[in-house]
């Protein structure tokens, strides 16, 4: 009964293009698997717009709204009919072709991201031998529709939203593919579903084998969560576009549907890329524990999903905005080496698996866990070293 | 070492998160209108005019002398005194207002007509919800609309209130001791005057009276 | 031919003469994306698909983005010059592009790889290209890493020489 459960959209879609002629059913595969993928996230999407407000507003002491609909559970509704119904305004000296395609590159990418993640057992949308680097290849796509948004509305506080926004992605690109390599390189394969089963089994019975309990894993989760902040613009990353900053940044002239589609965009690619962390490090949709089994797989993936997602809302609640010369340099001088140090580290957990005398995994462990460390000490006391943590003193307040 | 910032600051929000649905003193949100916040005893919004008893016309505290005309900085009142008087709380009579607005656009909440008034007729009210839809009439309260009772009063400022009911009370005991210590001398003035009585003149009044009388014989002169 | 090959091969030529005849120099930069875009959909319709998404992330994703960069960051893509789009020698840059074709025709239908059968296409997955570049091609795989290791810290130095200069 579990499994039919676990499997449970794969029959479904089975037995609809069972009931179809043979000839549209490869169209009709794909439309139904598209569709399926657009509904779940646009309703994830609706969602955590408003778990995010609510959220937020109870990290800073107030109520989120809840004024639509019990507990503000309509609020996604009002939101979707005020951005539909707003005039679309189009700036007189704006380039109208870019300024109308730049949403549509934003969301082409990201969507195209969501069709290699497994969601579940068998539920890949698209099984691709190299599917990291298509995940990959269509994120760096979504820097040309930044660039667009921001050129096109010959506005320079667009332009320079636009131009700080590429910057940002292109520099915290390298940490995210970097710190993704290093699973790559003990799993074997570019291929997002093997990658998943490579986390399969369970140590002693009941430890899960995923790559986040591991030294170089858990460095490497976290170092992809930060990447991963900075590619999707939230904050403490969210420089260009920054409300109290830059009126927005580039995506200051859009009104209406075109607004509500980079907010999608944005929220997609977060999506995915919380999706991506949930594949590489967090197992998938492997449930953590044996007995555990029973839950079908497809929620363990959103469950972990979710709970990304909460990560990402409570880092936003907490921690205030970087400085677009701090956050450069926190990518190049600080993550970088922190990447190729987990590289090594990965490396040397991967050959000592041969190692089998008593408390073997506790020593790898060690290891490896040393390796990254001592460089990060090290590392923060050089980069953040020259500026005492004195008590302030101010002159005139007293 | 780096990193243990970040994590404090989690845990201070997470703290937050939590506390917001445990703890009634972390969620500092009023839901207004819904919910209101009691009214401090000092604050002040709007100058309203007290009045004593159930009549506002006949209990108005207010002896049109004008004082807080004349020094409110912005002129905001405008008075017109009445032609006749009525008895004030000491059985003074004394005149009254027949006119006295306050322009709401106008005042600015400076308190300098209570603190001049000498008959604590005027006093700062709390209420802040006054907008209304009309820009021009509807901003001109007229006496009507500013005077409210003295138990109003007591219950926003009942220290203040308090004290001048006391103080008031006080004024018309003495009063009324003094109005019964005259009355006492004038009435033992008056016995005094009664006992105190002039020679009888009732020879006088028969002998005008009876004119068949002999008058009497003058003394024989030969 | 197959009709895919045609959509995309016309999409890739139309892109291309677009992104050298337009006055727009940012327009010219995106459709320059797209002429790259169709080439890996090219490499993809191939079944190289390594290649192809390789393309998309070094080309698009970084070389479309620096031609980008460049364009704003010197000449200011501002209006277009009145300069015609065509130059006046038109006809003898026809007249030499039509010889080059003819002659690149000639040579091979008159060669030996028309004639040859087509070779099976491999059955390439990442692990395949991976075993190759570290044990056939290590040494073309070093020349390039240390090709662009020199070119990286050129441009650093460049960027460095540049501020020490102010």
């Amino acid at each position: 009964m579990f499994e039919t459960l676990d499997q449970i959209f794969i029959l479904l879609k089975q037995g609809v293009l069972g009931l179809l002629p043979q000839g549209i059913r490869p169209l009709a595969s794909c439309l139904l698997t598209v569709s399926a993928v657009f509904s779940v996230f646009g309703l994830l999407f609706a969602v955590t717009t408003l778990v995010e407000r609510k959220a937020l507003g109870r990290i800073q002491n107030r109520l989120g709204p809840n004024r639509v609909g019990p507990f503000g559970l309509l609020q996604p509704v009002a939101d979707g009919i005020k951005m539909l119904t707003k005039e679309n305004i189009v700036p007189r000296a704006a380039d109208r072709l870019v300024h109308f395609l730049a949403p549509v590159v934003l969301i082409v990418p990201v969507a195209l991201a969501f069709s290699v993640l497994p969601y579940g057992r068998n539920m890949v949308p698209v099984e691709l031998d190299a599917g990291l680097l298509f995940f990959f290849a269509v994120g760096a796509s979504t820097e040309l529709a930044v660039f667009m948004a921001g050129w096109s509305s010959r506005n320079k506080y667009a332009l320079l939203g636009a131009m700080r926004g590429i910057a940002q992605m292109i520099s915290y690109e390298i940490p995210l593919v970097l710190s993704t390599l290093a699973v790559v390189m003990v799993a074997g394969t570019l291929s997002l579903p093997q990658i998943v089963s490579a986390q399969g089994g369970y140590l002693f019975g009941w430890i899960p084998q995923w790559h986040v309990l591991t030294p170089w894993g858990l460095a490497g989760f976290v170092l992809f969560l930060i990447a991963a902040t900075a590619e999707s613009n939230r904050a403490p990353f969210d420089l260009p576009e920054a409300e109290s900053e830059l009126v927005a940044g580039y995506f200051t002239e859009y009104s209406g549907f075109k607004f509500a589609l980079f907010f999608l965009g944005e929220y997609w690619g977060l999506f995915a890329v919380s999706g991506l962390a949930v594949t590489f490090f967090l197992g998938g949709w492997h449930a953590p524990l044996p007995m555990l089994q029973w839950v079908p797989s497809w929620l363990w993936f959103f469950g972990k999903l979710l709970f990304l997602l909460s990560l990402f809302i409570w880092v936003r609640g907490t921690v205030p905005r970087l400085r677009t010369d701090q956050l450069m340099n926190y990518a190049w001088k600080f993550l970088l080496p922190l990447t190729l140090v987990n590289l090594v580290a990965a490396a040397a957990w991967h050959y000592s698996r041969s190692w089998d005398f008593p408390a073997a995994l506790l020593w790898r462990w060690l290891a490896c866990a040393a390796i990254i460390a001592i460089p990060y000490v090290l590392l923060g006391a050089a980069l953040g070293g020259g500026r005492q943590k004195t008590q302030r003193i101010y002159r005139y307040a007293d | 070492m780096l990193g243990t910032g970040i994590i404090k600051g989690l845990a201070e929000t997470a703290r937050n998160f939590i506390g917001s649905y445990t703890d009634p003193e972390r969620l500092v949100t009023v839901e207004y209108p819904d919910q209101k916040l009691p009214a401090k005893e000092n604050a002040r919004n709007f100058p309203f005019l007290v009045f004593d008893g159930d009549d506002w016309e006949k209990g108005l505290r207010c002896v049109a002398c004008q004082i807080c005309e004349k020094e409110c900085p912005p002129q905001c009142i405008y008075i017109e005194k009445s032609k006749d008087k009525k008895p004030d709380h000491l059985g003074k009579p004394q005149f009254y207002p027949a006119i006295f607005n306050i322009d709401v656009s106008v005042c600015m909440s400076c308190q300098i007509c209570v603190e001049v008034c000498p008959f604590e007729a005027i006093k700062m009210d709390t209420a802040f919800e006054l907008s209304t839809g009309d820009r021009f009439d509807a901003l001109l309260l007229r006496k009507d609309h500013l005077a409210k009772s003295n138990d109003y009063y007591n219950s926003i400022h009942p220290t203040e209130a308090g004290e001048i009911d006391a103080r008031r009370a006080e004024e018309r005991a003495k009063a009324e001791a003094k109005a019964k210590a005259d009355a006492e001398a004038k009435a033992k003035a008056a016995a005094a005057a009664v006992t105190e009585k002039p020679p009888d003149p009732t020879a006088a009044t028969a002998q005008k009276t009876n004119p068949d009388a002999p008058s009497p014989e003058p003394p024989k002169a030969n | 031919m197959e009709l895919v090959f045609v959509i995309i091969a016309a999409l890739t030529l139309v892109s291309a003469i677009a992104a050298m005849s337009l006055r727009n120099l940012v327009h010219c930069a995106l459709w320059l994306v797209l002429a790259l875009g169709g080439l890996a959909c090219l490499y993809i319709q191939l079944s190289a698909e390594f290649v192809g998404f390789a393309q998309i992330l070094v080309y698009i994703g970084a070389v479309a983005i620096l031609i980008v960069f460049a364009i704003l960051l010197t000449r200011g893509a501002g209006v277009g010059d009145k300069s015609p789009t065509v130059s006046g020698s038109w006809i003898t840059s026809v007249c030499v592009g039509l010889l080059v074709l003819g002659s690149l025709v000639f040579s091979i239908v008159h060669s030996s790889a028309i004639t040859r059968p087509l070779p099976q296409s491999p059955d390439l997955t990442v692990k395949k290209i991976g075993d190759a570049l570290m044990t056939r091609y290590v040494l073309p795989l070093e020349v390039i890493a240390l090709l662009l290791t020199a070119a990286l810290i050129g441009a650093v130095i460049i960027a460095m020489r540049d501020e020490e200069s102010k």
